[in-house]
């Protein structure tokens, strides 16, 4: 009954708001243009899919993602661990990063759009710098956390600089530096898709929704922003848990 | 990460500060660029100043910190029942999980130019961007939080007669406070920055990032960055002493330990 039900009760839900959508859209008085129903935001999706938009897009977006993020795993990493491993390193960075943490990226975006130009290379730092503070701060308490006794217990059986980082340092921090890339990328993924609608760059899902606008092309927008939440999904279960399981459960860090 | 006040600290923050702002004057009085895409200072600075005094400033942070903190009650009066049914009753959680999990990986800002369409440029389009970014955070915090107290207070409150509503109130609000007070905060930083978004593209009257997308129009990068320091400075005042002032009141007195690190 219970296992039923628990299969059940979700699917009900989906059929109820797909039937309310519906509804709305047949019988809500709405224009037609502003509230499509179901089967012409399907149809748009597979127009969209068929003629390549929605591909090329999709494609153009995750490069997007890949290249800032890249960045923001190299500056988050690299600066979080030098933090952690050097006071003065710590001491003098800490205050601006905290000052700038809590600077909603996307504010940056017009600044961006003055020294940069419009087009990818100004979206990409962006996404970029927005998404390290999150890894950096992460990094840095990781790093930090790390128990004395482990490093000097190595230091003691004479391990090197080199090997204190690789052997302990790095795979102790770790789980902290995997939440930090975890929330990076979430972030990187919601600034990433409205800094597409601020640069006009060439294509993109950010860009597709914004400039459906313009055609009053309701459809095309609410089929973009199924592709983008499939993306997210997709992105946090097989992306992430693949990372997680290959270092993390295999180095022994947390349990599987 | 509460440390030992150090002079030392203190001194290499104000060395790092400083050599952050010498590079930029630098920078800014080199002529690399022309001075209104890179503003020394002092002409940052007298930025600052004007529109301090003439209020500005304030009279738009108001705006935007009144979106946010309408968006927040909204979303909190939504997610407070939500998250509870969903903890206490099991079909609730069945009923409410696939909306919940569609609608999280969205970004809220991919949502603007619906909401433009639907509800016309200004403060509803805004207002529902602060609302959705901050409606999951709370949600999964009071589910959490109610979910993870502890079933013998429960059992234990129950068996001593208390009825639902004592249940709630004492038992069931206070247990879960600590996530609560943590998806707050979250939902607070999500707020933020939905509403920087919704404010460049969605452009009410007033607010900081409708001055941050007017500065663009009229490439005044000094305006720009007044306002980034605007926010950053608010930002940071919420997060040291509104949300840790309002960690002590309630979960620390009530002696519940803090949630988890966010």
């Amino acid at each position: 009954m219970r296992r039923a039900l628990s299969i059940v009760l979700p699917l009900a839900t989906c059929a109820v708001v797909a039937a309310a959508w519906e509804l709305l859209a047949l019988y809500g008085g709405f224009p037609p243009k502003l509230v499509p129903g179901l089967g012409t935001i399907g149809q748009a999706f597979v127009r969209l899919s068929a003629n390549g938009v929605l591909l090329a897009a999709t494609v153009a977006t995750l490069y997007r993602l890949a290249a800032g993020f890249a960045l923001a795993v190299v500056i988050g990493v690299v600066l979080g661990i030098a933090m952690g491993r050097r006071q003065w390193v710590e001491d003098t960075c800490l205050p601006i990063v905290s000052f700038l943490y809590p600077i909603p990226g996307l504010a940056y975006a017009p600044l961006f759009v003055l020294w940069f130009g419009l087009g990818d290379v100004p979206t990409i730092l962006l996404v970029g710098v927005a998404s390290s503070f999150t890894i950096i701060i992460n990094t840095w308490r990781g790093v930090k956390s790390v128990k004395p006794v482990w490093l000097r217990s190595a230091e003691v059986m004479g391990a090197r600089d080199r090997d204190m980082f690789r052997r302990i340092v790095l795979p102790a921090s770790l789980p902290y530096i995997m939440i930090g890339l975890r929330l990076g990328l979430a972030q990187a993924w919601r600034i990433l898709i409205a800094v597409e609608m601020l640069m006009s760059v060439q294509r993109g899902l950010g860009w597709l929704i914004f400039g459906a606008q313009t055609f009053l092309n309701t459809d095309v927008m609410l089929a973009t922003i199924a592709v983008i939440a499939a993306l997210g999904v997709l992105l946090e279960r097989q992306v992430f848990t693949r990372i997680e399981r290959y270092t993390l459960v295999r180095w022994g860090m947390v349990a599987a | 990460m509460t440390k030992r006040f150090s002079w030392v600290a203190v001194a290499r923050g104000a060395v790092g500060a400083l050599v952050v702002l010498a590079v930029w004057q630098a920078f800014a009085r080199s002529g690399m660029f022309s001075t209104a895409m890179t503003p020394p200072l002092e002409s940052v600075g007298r930025v600052i100043w004007r529109m301090l005094a003439d209020g500005t400033f304030v009279e738009n942070a108001l705006a935007t910190l009144a979106r946010v903190f309408i968006g927040l009650a909204i979303s909190f009066a939504l997610a407070v029942p939500i998250g509870v049914l969903m903890a206490r009753y099991w079909a609730a959680e069945r009923i409410f999980q696939p909306v919940l999990s569609a609608l999280l990986p969205i970004p809220s800002l991919a949502w603007v130019p619906l909401f433009i369409l639907w509800f016309g440029i200004g403060n509803v389009a805004t207002l529902l961007v602060v609302v959705y970014a901050s409606l999951f955070p709370l949600v999964y915090s009071v589910w959490t939080g109610v979910r993870t107290v502890n079933p013998l207070w429960v059992r234990a409150a129950t068996v001593m007669g208390a009825d639902e509503g004592v249940l709630f109130r004492k038992v069931i609000w206070p247990g879960a406070l600590p996530y609560i007070i943590t998806g707050l905060r979250l939902a607070f930083g999500r707020a933020w920055i939905g509403v920087i978004g919704g404010e460049l593209l969605a452009s009410p009257k007033l607010g900081l990032g409708e001055i941050i997308f007017n500065a663009a129009e009229f490439l005044d990068a000094g305006v720009m960055l007044a306002t980034l320091v605007g926010i950053g400075v608010i930002g940071v005042l919420f997060e040291r002493f509104v949300f840790q002032a309002l960690e002590r009141l309630t979960v620390r007195r009530w002696g519940m330990v803090a949630g988890p690190a966010a």
